[in-house]
């Protein structure tokens, strides 16, 4: 075990998986000089800078609307939530460094240096205050994407030693052990073995040749486990040829949420790595947002070429399988709405898939408002559950959906992000609220039509 | 009649220059800055399509957003059509496309340019004002906002006070006029008033981005 792992112990009794609160805080990584963090942080955030990227830092016109996106602006009325401006530092090195008229800007100091006081500031506005949830890049008038500005610019606070304690405390764990919650291969296996006795099922787990992959996120394996059950049940049923891979099992990628591309790409590359060792065609993603995003959008990127695998998240496998009639499932007398995870609608594309499965299934939906792709985010998105230090806000935000939710008048919320859900019970507890979230995945495999 | 020579010759000559230079150095950097290429499978064709739709689309906002936009949309959209109405509704100025490009069309009336105009400059004024005073606006502005705004409206200005023939005889007023239009064109490349041609990629890019995911553009 590294001194930092045991420096930081999981958490796992209360509703928020992650570490410890820390009794003091680290948000600085490593013995390195002021000069050397900013030095770091801009060729790292510079190394980022392609035509689009480019194109994004010249087309903002201060217009400020994405604040009027942002849950953490509408929530707090304060300014420094505005989406670009989260930005601010790192529009303020393309200008200085990168920009047509860089050597101007050096010249004449029209751009200031960015200083380590200016990072230190902005860790929050990148970290605390940002899920990447997409709303404010499906809003600006530019077409700017700003959330996936944020992801990059999260690269260049990673290289400079500038990432909230606990996030760079799990993601560091996630790639020491392979999971960020203490779920590691034994573990995974130990849990399956158990949730297969619990639901009379089979659960293949490395089996050398197999149609189908299956990852789980490590908050399903330690705070969730029946969606392993879940799982297994549903493929069992369809006859499904699959497996887990101990040596890829993980769908959780918090190298991307932190900013260390390296490890981004280590935890890409396990999954990648299992599929192909097992010859399958597709990859099934479990109900994670940004896990999704991880390996379907960026998973190729890490790669380097085209996947050569399909993948899809649970969701959109089982809008397939109840679509072409190959799984049926029972009628379900439940008043309910759907909270759609970012990073699988907004962002993924895959807003229809859930809504397929809760027709088939019968629910009687009320859509929030707004609803599907224009959702308000949990606020746990993007690490920030993980962070300690972020709680009030995340609460604050979080009373948004709550009122969402309670004007829907639905008995049940359902979603198909784990991470959400844990964000959801974590504030169910804060606020004492009677709703909870529930798993589509898990009410599909309740409510089976088996042969 | 010196400074309107001067104007409409060989200051004309360097503003044209200086935005010819400028628009292709800044075009031509984001032209030559690495492309990266998407590998991810895409969900549905269409990208390009989807591209164009969003440089379309993205003129209006999602009706979600509405309704917390609205001040700021009324204003932008007030003065950005007046200005378009001015620019190519106007007599003066179509003669002035003309006399570079054979183009021409039959100009609107007077009247309607002159309303154009005065609701452009009362826009224009509003957006400063809420450029100086909304919380967020204030704090995400700076020089090349407020330049490039005063850069704007100062042909606005200028082109009233001509048409009024207020503050000066009538050929000094329109040299001003000229010369404004051309500082104007001078600050065009280096400033926010760029947006207006960059706009069209970074909608475009993210069109496609989305478009290939399947995902609301």
């Amino acid at each position: 075990m590294s001194d930092a792992i045991a420096k930081h112990p999981l958490e796992t009794e209360k509703e928020r998986f992650g570490i410890k609160e820390p009794e003091a805080r680290f948000d600085l990584q490593g013995e390195v000089a002021d000069d050397e963090r900013v030095r770091r942080a801009m060729v790292n955030f510079a190394k980022d800078i392609n035509r689009t990227t480019a194109t994004y830092m010249e087309a903002c016109v201060h217009c400020g609307q994405c604040a009027e996106a942002c849950h953490y602006y509408v929530q707090t009325g304060d300014p420094k939530y505005t989406p670009i401006w989260k930005l601010e530092v790192f529009k303020q090195a393309y200008k200085r460094e990168a920009s047509p008229f860089a050597p101007l800007y050096r010249l004449l100091n029209l751009k200031k240096k960015v200083s380590v006081e200016q990072l230190e500031e902005w860790q929050e506005l990148i970290y605390d205050s940002c899920t990447m949830c997409g709303r404010c890049s499906l809003m600006c008038p530019m077409g700017i994407d700003i959330a996936t500005l944020v992801g990059l610019a999260r690269h260049g606070m990673f290289k400079a030693g500038l990432v909230p304690h606990e996030l760079h405390a799990v993601a560091e764990r996630a790639e020491a052990e392979g999971s960020p919650l203490g779920a590691t291969a034994q573990v995974f296996e130990d849990r399956a073995d158990w949730m297969a006795d619990e639901h009379e099922t089979d659960i293949p787990f490395d089996e050398e040749q197999a149609d189908i992959l299956v990852a789980m996120s490590s908050i399903e394996i330690m705070k969730y486990p029946n969606s392993i059950g879940a799982t297994a049940k549903i493929l069992n049923a369809l006859g499904e040829s699959w497996t887990f891979r101990s040596e890829g099992y993980e769908a959780t990628n918090f190298g991307m949420l932190s900013g260390n591309v390296d490890w981004q790409r280590d935890m890409t590359m396990k999954l990648i790595d299992a599929a192909v060792n097992c010859g399958a065609k597709l990859v099934i993603l479990p109900e994670c947002g940004h896990a999704y995003g991880a390996l379907r959008w960026q998973g190729a990127a890490m790669y380097g070429k085209p996947l050569p695998f399909k993948v899809l998240h649970i969701s959109e496998y089982l809008a397939d399988v109840i679509s072409s009639g190959r799984l049926k499932v029972k009628k379900v007398d439940q008043s309910v709405t759907f909270h759609d995870p970012c990073q699988v609608s907004r962002r993924g594309g895959a807003t229809p898939a859930p809504r397929v499965v809760m027709e088939a299934l019968g629910v009687d939906l009320t859509e929030m408002t707004p609803g599907g792709d224009f959702n308000w985010c949990c606020g746990g998105g993007g690490g920030v559950v993980t962070i300690h230090r972020a709680d009030k806000l995340r609460y604050k935000v979080f009373e948004l959906k709550m009122d969402q939710i309670e004007a829907t008048g639905a008995d049940t919320v359902l979603s198909t992000c784990s991470n959400c859900r844990q964000s959801f019970n974590d504030a169910q507890q804060h606020f004492n609220w009677d709703k909870s979230m529930e798993s589509l995945l898990e009410l599909v495999a309740d409510n089976l039509v088996e042969d | 009649m010196e400074l309107l020579e001067f104007a409409r010759g060989q200051g004309l000559q360097i503003a044209v220059s200086v935005f010819a230079a400028g628009l292709v150095w800044r075009l031509l950097h984001l032209y030559l800055t690495m492309r990266k290429t998407d590998l991810s499978e895409a969900r549905q064709g269409g990208a390009k399509a989807g591209g164009i739709k969003t440089i379309f689309s993205r003129f209006v906002h999602h009706e979600p957003f509405r309704e917390r936009t609205r001040n700021g949309t009324i204003i932008a959209y007030t003065f950005h059509i007046g200005l378009a109405i001015i620019v190519f509704g106007g007599a003066p100025h179509i003669l002035f496309i003309e006399s570079f490009s054979g183009l021409s069309w039959t100009p609107l009336p007077n009247v309607v340019i002159h309303v154009s105009a005065a609701v452009t400059l009362a826009a224009l004024i509003a957006a400063i004002f809420r450029r100086v005073l909304h919380p967020v606006l204030s704090m995400l502005s700076n020089f090349d906002d407020y330049f490039s705004w005063f850069i704007t409206t100062l042909p606005v200005v200028t082109g009233l006070m001509a048409v009024a023939h207020f503050g000066g005889r009538y050929e000094t007023l329109l040299a001003v006029h000229i010369l404004s239009f051309e500082a104007f064109l001078i600050w065009f490349p280096f400033g926010k008033l760029m947006h207006s041609i960059i706009v069209f990629g970074s909608r475009y890019t993210t069109g496609v981005t989305f478009t290939r995911r399947g995902a609301k553009v």
